[in-house]
């Protein structure tokens, strides 16, 4: 059964171009998805498929946007949801050159938090006893950890989060799905990237993304029984056969292959 | 704009750079180096008195240009640009801080250069001695606020430093450094006047040959206005939505 407390995100008809003239790409059209709030939402797909425009259109830095994009009732991007929604990206964004809680204190005083927030997220991600490194020294998942404990400073309602898990030890990884668990617990709703398809058993709830749009929108036994598979690399699979079939000589096949 | 933010993100930078004390040393003492070679070269001749003036504004202002510009596009690249614009914190509290960061290592270098300058290399003002302080530091905040707007343009490294060449060398040329303003071709003397660089050499030429504060404060204005438009241009090109 499914918490019907609210919405996080309600996207429809979400188009995104990059890249102007002949070079011009459109990476995601005509996408339609609601995230439920309070729920762990993977985001799952093979790289290029979109999945980083669609969490960037989510948090407001996507330019190029068409369609209609709600975060927690307001358009993203509004003001009010710059202390609302946290947001990770893929490659850590943390200053090198300072240590990790100057790096925390600065995005503590910018959002309005407080030490002890500071002092409750560097625990959250496990780095409490490597507050005083520099960043610069510290391995990439380290890194990572430290961008993530940035987003959790002013506990955000809904966290948007980029492959958090790349590279990272399978304890840490388990750690770090038992904090997304947690947060989800106390009603944080949370977007999470992947494309391990093996992460799909921690989600709630799945989105699989394909060359810019949903391929499917369900929790991992109803994407199983929609397509009679046993795991989610084989639904995937049957998901862009149904999609594509494989033999044929239909026309677009061509095309849309490249 | 938010004072708090504004002063952690210039307290950041700062903790930056205390970190890389190369950087600082560079910063400190590149341009009095640069003045010690002018002065041994011209040694016992009128050279220094009337020109170490100008060299005291000029260095500060293309060494604070290229770190500047060097250090937001870090900040660009890093992906922490992006991540502010994803907070609470204001455009302007962005440029501003790093304005105020930079200008507080301009004061120091402005400080140093003229010391060294005045006792080491025994360069003689005719005019006030704290006016030319004060352009050297104004200049060097100038370089600071037209690095933060020329960083809005470029996108990758290889761009950044060539725009010291677009952005400054025409300044140079005609400041009124390689020759007297008046004896130019009208249409290079109207390009000097819209070019900042040109008000700081004219008050510090002024300064050179005797003058004071009220002489010069004038020029000091337009200096001062030609930060705040940068500051304004940097603040406003930079972009919460980027493609």
């Amino acid at each position: 059964m499914r918490k019907t407390s609210g919405t996080a995100v309600r996207i429809s008809g979400l188009g995104v171009v990059r890249g102007s003239g002949r070079r011009r790409v459109e990476v995601i059209r005509g996408l339609d998805v609601v995230v439920p709030s309070g729920e762990v939402v993977g985001l799952l797909g093979p790289s290029g498929s979109g999945k980083t425009t669609l969490m960037r259109a989510v948090v407001g830095v996507q330019d190029n946007v068409t369609g209609l994009v709600e975060v927690l009732g307001r358009p993203a991007g509004h003001p009010s949801l710059r202390r609302r929604v946290g947001y990770v990206t893929q490659a850590p964004s943390v200053y090198a050159d300072i240590s990790v809680v100057e790096n925390l204190r600065y995005f503590a005083r910018l959002l309005g938090a407080s030490e002890d927030d500071v002092v409750r997220s560097l625990a959250d991600v496990d780095l409490t006893p490597l507050a005083d490194r520099r960043v610069g020294v510290l391995s990439g998942g380290e890194r990572s950890r430290v961008s993530l404990a940035l987003a959790l400073l002013a506990s955000p309602e809904l966290l948007v989060l980029d492959e958090p898990t790349v590279g990272l030890d399978p304890v840490l990884r388990r750690d770090l799905w038992a904090l997304f668990r947690r947060l989800a617990d106390r009603g944080t709703s949370l977007l999470v990237s992947s494309h391990v398809m093996d992460e799909a058993l921690r989600c709630d709830r799945l989105l699989l993304m394909r060359d810019g749009h949903l391929l499917a929108d369900g929790t991992l036994a109803e994407l199983l029984a929609r397509t009679g598979t046993a795991d989610i690399e084989a639904a995937f699979l049957a998901l862009v056969e149904d999609e594509h079939p494989p033999v044929g000589d239909d026309p677009h096949d061509e095309e849309t292959g490249r | 704009m938010n004072p708090t933010s504004t002063l952690a993100t210039a307290g950041r930078v700062l903790r930056q750079i205390r970190n890389d004390p190369r950087t600082i040393g560079i910063l400190i003492a590149l341009p009095c180096v640069l003045v010690g070679l002018v002065a041994w070269m011209f040694d016992g001749t009128p050279v220094l008195d009337q020109f170490g003036p100008l060299l005291v504004g000029l260095f500060p202002l293309i060494v604070m240009f290229l770190v500047t510009s060097v250090a937001t596009l870090r900040e660009r690249q890093s992906g922490t640009l992006e991540r502010l614009m994803t907070t609470p914190v204001g455009k302007a509290d962005v440029v501003v801080g790093y304005a105020l960061a930079f200008g507080a290592i301009a004061v120091l270098q402005a400080c140093v250069l003229a010391a060294f300058t005045v006792w080491v290399c025994g360069m003689d003002v005719a005019g006030e001695l704290w006016v030319v302080l004060l352009v050297a530091v104004l200049d060097a905040v100038l370089g600071t606020a037209l690095g933060l707007a020329a960083s809005a343009v470029a996108r990758t490294e290889f761009q950044a430093v060539q725009l010291m060449p677009v952005i400054i060398f025409p300044q140079l040329i005609t400041c009124g450094l390689l020759m007297p303003r008046d004896a130019m071709p009208a249409a290079l003397e109207a390009v000097s006047r819209v070019l900042p660089l040109t008000y700081g050499m004219e008050a510090l030429q002024d300064l050179a040959a005797g003058a004071g504060f009220a002489e010069v404060r004038g020029a000091i204005g337009v200096v001062v206005l030609f930060i705040v438009g940068a500051l304004v241009l940097g603040a406003t090109t930079l972009r919460r939505r980027t493609p």
